[in-house]
């Protein structure tokens, strides 16, 4: 039985009917990584023998009864920067090249009491800062479409290894649209959830209060029954939510009947926004809408105002959060510097790249002294003004449908010329992450060149299940999401 | 606005990053592109508007004064670039 | 031209929780190297701080104590710099929001002064780690145990002019985190230590000179070394036309000097910023009473009442109300044996005598309140004399609870002695001997009745009840 072809809840199906074991399905997902990982660069570590170690344990788990999760048996690969104990987790960044936890994040807990076997770790652009995957220091991650064009970012090679077949089912981290934008480059689906509903702990920080962990996935049920993992209340992460939490997969009806859809026009007017890309996710609307969803068009005020109030913001703490890294406790540290003072800065000039470096000057320029008003806190007022629009949309509409990125994916070696171009291509994905909101990317269609792209429905914060349905329903009257590219 | 090169020098010292020549022209004029794009935000009125922090409306998330089990010695010290059997090792902090 | 000083604190206090403020670790000092140690207080990647509860009940009793307004809603923020002892490379702590304001707190100094020290805020925050310097001096070893020990930061106004205020002002912080069981206030641990700011004008004058900052002093007697010292630089300056500059100095205790720290040193910039891992804290008024309620008598305010009730000396009350443990021996004492003037008469010649003899802080005095006041009972009912009570007491102050008065008293035969025949003989006896004394005292010398008094005493070894000795004594020099 090839399980290549199958989705993470089909083959935890197959696993537990005993059509194929644990160990069959990790050495199909290993073999057809390590093949195809020379072309796409997903993934930065595999670990092959301590995943069909660990395969055949769960696999007698699952024949005695004791593990009865449907994606129990089921391979998974997830973003180096979330911790796994024992094993390499790199951040993409020569800073933490030989970073080995010695703790798991609480996803990877979670994932692994539901039988999940990890097997290995993927490339992303360095710290998460990124739109390409280009910023990693082990290395461009190539699309499986296209290995010219890049695979997104910054979980690029979550998205890759998906659409590669490489993959069954991964955990990316979304901070501006870092789950979404690279979904929609490889044609597969990406889902954001709620801010605080996946604990963020051993998620190695970004930006705090955008940080969120989502899957990405062949289609909505596969992210809705990785959610049912994940997601909880964590006591080890203040800002993960206390709440009822859903069954995500069992909530799925496909049925859109009377949901209503706002599509902000502001997003469609924007000068960059393909023309191919426009018509195809106005044709994705049209296809909730036939099922009987209600589509109106709105105007979304802050549309120019979201792009620079999160840049602000995700620098700001990341300048903070990426202190840390001063060759005393982990992580890359110069040897030969003599003082206290050089060996910080040595080490942290040496250990980080440029994006990194960038991203980390401009935080610390908008929180410092004489700045921190017209930036910093500028910026927070936006995010408070957004938030508040943001309440009125959405006591008007259901949902909002808009493109994810405004094109397909570039070549590689064109986007980081530009930083500044390279933000401003955010600017459809980061209002979810501003006002926590949970947003999906489903791919959509291709455009004439062949690539994949995405269109992305958004929701109030935690109606995460609404956003995961109306993606469920798009996707059983279509079929792009079975499509996936292989490694070519 | 217009980023000097001493707005530059100074958020990189107070981040410990070192540039050099040609990177101090770069990012002088990367990040005046990007702080006249951030600029943008002075046309938002704000008045009215508290700043926000907090993505989510949680408040008073505590836990009880309890203890658990710290780590092992090891476990702390084993990614240190410089340690010995006790401690972590730093270049002399006091001149 | 006559100066005046003015000097403002920051006062950090540990406080006393079980655990560290935003995770599990054991808050205890004196841990092997890096043992009290986690993911979360080493700054390790991915980790993220959860705030304890305790912390904040700390903190607000404080404030309450402190006479402070609360902050009903409070956030932290971090505070950004680097040094090896700050493993995340920020220190999490309260700029815009701190959870009290505006108090006060009224000292009286040796002198006898009064005043009201006004707080401008207090603040939660984490602790730093321990550096330890290698002896040839070329590397330094970081030990994280102590990151993460919750700190208050009580801001005061500048409102000292003199030594004795600061240390008068400290006696009594130190007092109220004692009665309200926040800190140990160890200074000698770290766990109590001050920033003095102090600037000096000409008298009369009512603007703030230029300040200075010494930074993480831990005694009282280095606290007033430093501002005497830091007193008499800034006036020698400033009398020799120079100029104060603003800056921090390191106060070295050895040396007893202040020195200059390098400039890039002194510039700081913490950008601070909302900590956005920790969720905002709303305190409710109803919390805020509850604490009001549960709020301890504090030192003043049990002296007062010993005054009162207890028909004590206000000095006296002052003694034993200055450490809670012994304010709450001496009044639990005298509930048990109705004799205060008596229990006083043991707590303050017998009891701090032994303490400072055998240097005991009052939190390792081990004698129960119990236990003391059974030991009175043997004096209220003339079984010992006070005599013969200073070695029973001995006894009971290094004793366990299960010391036995009785059975000691019996065993080395330390009952009074109130035959009156046998005390009467034991007069004669002694009379015949020194029949000197007899002559002088027949002269005149009056006076010396106490010899023959304190004769009789050491032959009967101190058990004799001393009013018939007096009595006998007077009796037997008459009829000589």
């Amino acid at each position: 039985m090839n399980i290549l072809n199958m989705t993470a809840l089909e083959t935890g199906a197959a696993i537990k009917n005993g059509k194929i074991s644990s160990p069959e399905v990790v050495r199909q997902v290993l073999d057809a990584a390590e093949t195809g990982n020379g072309k796409t660069n997903a993934y930065i570590t595999l670990c092959r023998e301590k995943a069909l170690k660990r395969a055949e344990e769960v696999q007698k788990k699952i024949k005695s009864g004791e593990l009865l999760s449907p994606l129990a048996g089921v391979p998974f690969s997830v973003k180096d920067n979330i911790c796994t104990r024992g094993v390499k987790t790199t951040c993409a960044s020569r800073m933490l090249e030989n970073f080995e936890p010695v703790y798991n994040a609480t996803v990877i807990d979670e994932l692994e009491k539901a039988g999940a076997v990890i097997i290995g770790k993927l490339n992303m652009d360095e710290f998460a800062m990124g739109s390409t995957s280009e910023t990693s220091y082990f290395g461009t991650v190539r699309n499986p479409w296209n290995n010219d064009r890049v695979a997104g970012g910054s979980s690029g090679g979550a998205a890759a290894a998906v659409s590669g077949k490489m993959a069954l089912a991964t955990l990316g981290t979304d901070t501006g649209g870092s789950v979404r934008q690279p979904a929609a480059y490889c044609g597969v689906t990406g889902f954001k959830p709620s801010y605080g509903t996946v604990s963020r702990f051993g998620l190695i920080a970004y930006a705090s209060s955008f940080d969120q962990i989502g899957p990405i996935a062949h289609d909505a049920a596969d992210c809705a029954a990785i959610m049912n993992i994940i997601s909880g209340k964590d006591k080890k992460d203040g800002t993960s939510l206390d709440i009822n939490y859903p069954d995500f997969l069992s909530s799925l009806t496909g049925d859109v009947k009377g949901v209503r859809i706002g599509i902000p026009a502001e997003c469609y007017s924007n000068p960059e926004l393909d023309t191919e890309v426009a018509e195809k996710t106005m044709a994705a609307v049209s296809v909730l809408q036939k099922s009987g969803a209600c589509v109106e068009e709105f105007s979304l005020p802050f549309f120019d105002y979201a792009v620079p109030a999160y840049y602000i913001i995700a620098s700001a703490e990341a300048s903070s959060n990426l202190s840390r890294y001063d060759g005393v406790k982990y992580g890359f540290r110069s040897d030969d510097s003599g003082s206290l003072s050089n060996m910080y800065c040595d080490s942290r000039s040496m250990g980080f790249g440029s994006e990194v470096k960038r991203r980390i000057i401009l935080g610390t320029f908008v929180l410092s002294s004489g700045y921190y008003d017209a930036y910093y806190q500028k910026a927070l007022k936006v995010k408070s003004v957004i938030m508040k629009k943001t309440a009125e949309i959405f006591s008007k509409y259901d949902l909002v449908m808009c493109p994810v990125s405004p094109a397909t994916a570039p070549e590689t070696g064109k986007s980081l010329v530009n930083p500044l171009k390279m933000y401003i291509s955010d600017i459809y994905t980061v209002w979810a992450n501003l006002a926590g909101l949970p947003a999906i990317s489903l791919p959509c269609g291709f455009d004439s060149a062949g690539m994949p792209l995405g269109v992305q429905i958004i929701g109030p914060a935690l109606s995460d299940v609404k956003v995961l349905d109306a993606a469920h329903a798009y996707q059983k009257h279509t079929d792009f999401h079975k499509k996936y590219a292989g490694v070519k | 606005m217009y980023i000097t090169k001493d707005v530059v020098l100074n958020a990189a010292f107070l981040s410990r990053i070192k540039l050099d020549e040609k990177e101090t022209e770069e990012m002088q004029k990367q990040m005046s592109e990007i702080v006249e794009f951030m600029d943008i935000l002075n046309q938002v009125d704000t008045d009215d508007n508290e700043s926000l922090m907090h993505t989510s409306e949680i408040t008073n998330v505590m836990r009880e004064d309890e203890t658990s089990p710290s780590y092992e010695r090891e476990d702390i010290l084993k990614n240190a670039p410089c340690r010995n059997e006790e401690y972590f090792v730093v270049p002399k902090t006091v001149e | 031209m006559k100066w005046e000083t003015v000097i403002g604190l920051e006062v950090h206090i540990e406080l006393a929780t079980k655990t560290k403020i935003f995770c599990s670790c054991s808050a205890a000092f004196g841990g092997a190297p890096n043992t009290q140690c986690c993911p979360v207080c080493t700054g390790m990647p991915g980790s993220l701080p959860v705030f304890n509860k305790k912390v904040l009940e700390y903190a607000v009793r404080t404030g309450l104590a402190l006479n402070c307004d609360i902050t009903r809603y409070c956030r932290f923020d971090r505070k950004n710099y680097f040094y090896p002892d700050l493993p995340r490379a920020y220190q999490i702590s309260q700029l815009y929001l701190p959870f009290a304001e505006n108090g006060f707190v009224d000292i009286k100094t040796r002198s006898g002064k009064k005043s009201r020290i006004r707080i401008h805020e207090i603040h939660m925050e984490d602790d730093a780690g321990k550096l330890v310097h290698s002896v040839e001096g070329e590397f330094t070893y970081l030990d994280y145990n102590r990151c993460g020990i919750p700190l208050l930061e009580i801001v005061s106004e500048p409102d000292f002019r003199e030594t004795d205020e600061v240390t008068a002002y400290l006696t009594k912080l130190k007092s109220v985190f004692e009665y309200l069981g926040v800190s140990d206030c160890r200074m000698e641990e770290g766990s109590m230590r001050a920033d003095v700011n102090l600037s000096v004008r000409p008298e009369g004058s009512s603007k703030l000179g230029t300040r200075t900052e010494m930074k993480n002093i831990n005694s009282f007697r280095a606290i007033e070394r430093a501002i005497a010292y830091e007193t008499k630089r800034q006036t020698e300056v400033l009398e020799n036309g120079g100029k104060i500059i603003q800056e921090t100095r390191r106060w070295d205790d050895v040396k007893g000097q202040s020195f200059a720290m390098r400039s890039k040193e002194n510039a700081q910039d913490y950008r601070y910023f909302p900590e956005p891992d920790i969720p905002p804290l709303y305190i409710t008024e109803d919390e805020i009473n509850h604490y009001r309620e549960v709020c301890p008598e504090f030192a003043d305010e049990k002296a007062e009442r010993f005054v009162e009730q207890m028909n004590l000396t206000e000095e006296d009350a002052e003694i034993i109300t200055a450490s809670k443990k012994l304010a709450d021996l001496f009044e639990g004492t005298v509930k048990l044996c109705r004799t205060p003037s008596e229990v006083r008469f043991w707590f303050m010649s017998q009891l701090l005598y032994l303490m400072n003899e055998n240097n005991i802080h009052a939190d390792k005095v081990t004698l129960t309140p119990e236990k003391f006041a059974e030991f009175i009972g043997f004096i209220n009912s003339g079984i010992i004399t006070r005599q013969t009570g200073r070695e029973v007491f001995e006894q009971i102050f290094f004793g366990d609870e299960n010391f036995d008065i009785a059975a000691y008293i019996k065993g080395n035969n330390l009952e009074q002695v109130e035959d009156s025949g046998l005390i009467e003989a034991t007069v004669q006896e002694i009379l015949t001997a020194n029949p000197k004394a007899v002559m002088q005292y027949k002269n005149g010398e009056t006076k010396i009745s106490g010899f023959f008094v304190g004769q009789v005493m050491k032959k009967l070894k101190g058990k004799a009840d001393p009013s018939l000795v007096n009595k006998a004594v007077a009796e037997a020099l008459d009829k000589a």
